[in-house]
């Protein structure tokens, strides 16, 4: 069934939403049917500090954080690395949380039946990765690239090049899945799913940073990006 | 610090996502199933529906099929499971609860499974006169 909206697929700023993404986004067109109607109920609060499930090292295999070698030959793209920190509001790291990525390729297909952008599949690229925090709440990921791709949400739409993170922290309410994207991305005015997030200080914090410093001469790009939830009881524990 | 927002799963979000073995949270449990409904009470079929139960300390993730449904097996006894919903077109995770012991201490009608062949189910809508009670978090 084609929706009627006929509206601007970006909608103006509007700072005051802060880091909330608004649900009910009409330029992105699958929330109309999907985004809840019902106001949101208040959390009984013994449930804020209610403790999530415990992901371990046995969750994780040794090539789960390097995209780059799941196969026996090497992804086509730029090779890359991603870190950062999952810190808590007031900036304590958040240990042992379990951080999941998936992404395209470098031709922006993904591995993935339903995907039938007429793009390049890469044999050598699977496209998904997991890693816990270490003691500082650092993460790293080496991958290549993801490119842009077209997908059906209005005429010409194309995703701007992003990363899929889910992460689990140590309470239950510490769950985030967002996309982390690549900085000056010409894509990012027409991106409903970008400017959903209404306040331009909170789009930003989605976009990673360039870091030369930690960027590997003859080898590859670093990129730097910071994830941060809410504070819970747990951060002052050790892994 | 400023709170990292969030973004849909999309669509493919099982290539990182969800393993078959992550639906068992009690191998000798009963089911819980269900479908998930838009506002058209049509299924969504590229759903997640996540399931926590802190008595027992057990995890589970299961991606919607063809007919948005999920499916888990879970402690026969377990009182009340905490959950998260994700999807394409959803914006943000949303957050729920499903009582299958003391009924009388759900916040909201649509959050109580029924008991049906020795399991139960629990259908989550999105949108419309049923829908489900979600909880800001």
């Amino acid at each position: 069934m084609t929706d009627p909206y006929e509206g601007p697929v970006v909608l103006p700023d509007d700072p005051s939403l802060g880091p909330d993404v608004q649900v009910d986004y009409p330029g992105y067109r699958s929330t109309r049917w999907r985004a809840p109607s019902r106001p949101l109920a208040t959390l009984p609060e013994e449930l804020h500090a209610l403790r999530g499930p415990v992901f371990g090292e046995s969750t994780i295999d040794p090539l789960d954080n390097d995209l780059t070698k799941q196969h026996d030959g090497e992804p086509i793209g730029e090779r890359i690395t991603v870190s950062g920190r999952v810190l808590d509001d007031s900036g304590r790291p958040i240990r042992g949380a379990l951080v999941e990525v998936w992404q395209a390729n470098a031709c922006g297909r993904y591995h993935h039946e339903v995907d039938r952008h007429p793009a390049p599949l890469d044999p050598n690229f699977s496209g998904a990765g997991r890693c816990l925090t270490d003691d500082d709440g650092r993460y790293s990921f080496t991958t290549i690239k993801p490119g842009a791709y077209p997908w059906g949400n209005h005429p010409n739409a194309w995703r701007p090049a992003h990363i899929h993170f889910s992460l689990f922290g140590r309470a239950f309410e510490q769950r985030l899945v967002t996309q982390m994207y690549f900085p000056g991305d010409p894509l990012f005015p027409y991106d409903p799913i970008f400017n959903a997030i209404r306040d331009p200080k909170s789009r930003e914090l989605l976009v990673s940073r360039f870091d030369l410093a930690t960027t590997q001469p003859e080898w590859s790009l670093a990129f730097e990006w910071d994830i941060v939830m809410r504070s819970t009881p747990f951060e002052d524990e050790h892994a | 610090m400023r709170i990292t927002p969030s973004q849909t799963v999309g669509p493919f979000y099982s290539i990182g996502l969800c393993r078959r073995s992550d639906e068992i949270l009690d191998p000798g449990g009963v089911e819980l199933g269900g479908r998930l409904l838009d506002g058209r009470g049509d299924p969504i079929v590229d759903g997640i529906v996540e399931v926590w139960d802190p008595a027992a300390g057990s995890w589970g993730r299961s991606n919607t099929d063809g007919e948005g449904r999920y499916r888990f097996r879970i402690r026969p006894d377990a009182v009340v499971l905490e959950a998260h919903v994700f999807a394409r077109g959803l914006l943000r995770h949303q957050r729920t609860r499903i009582h299958l012991g003391d009924t009388g201490a759900a916040e909201d009608p649509t959050l109580v499974a029924l008991r049906m062949d020795g399991g139960f189910v629990f259908d989550l809508r999105m949108q419309g006169d049923r829908a489900t009670l979600f909880f800001a978090s």
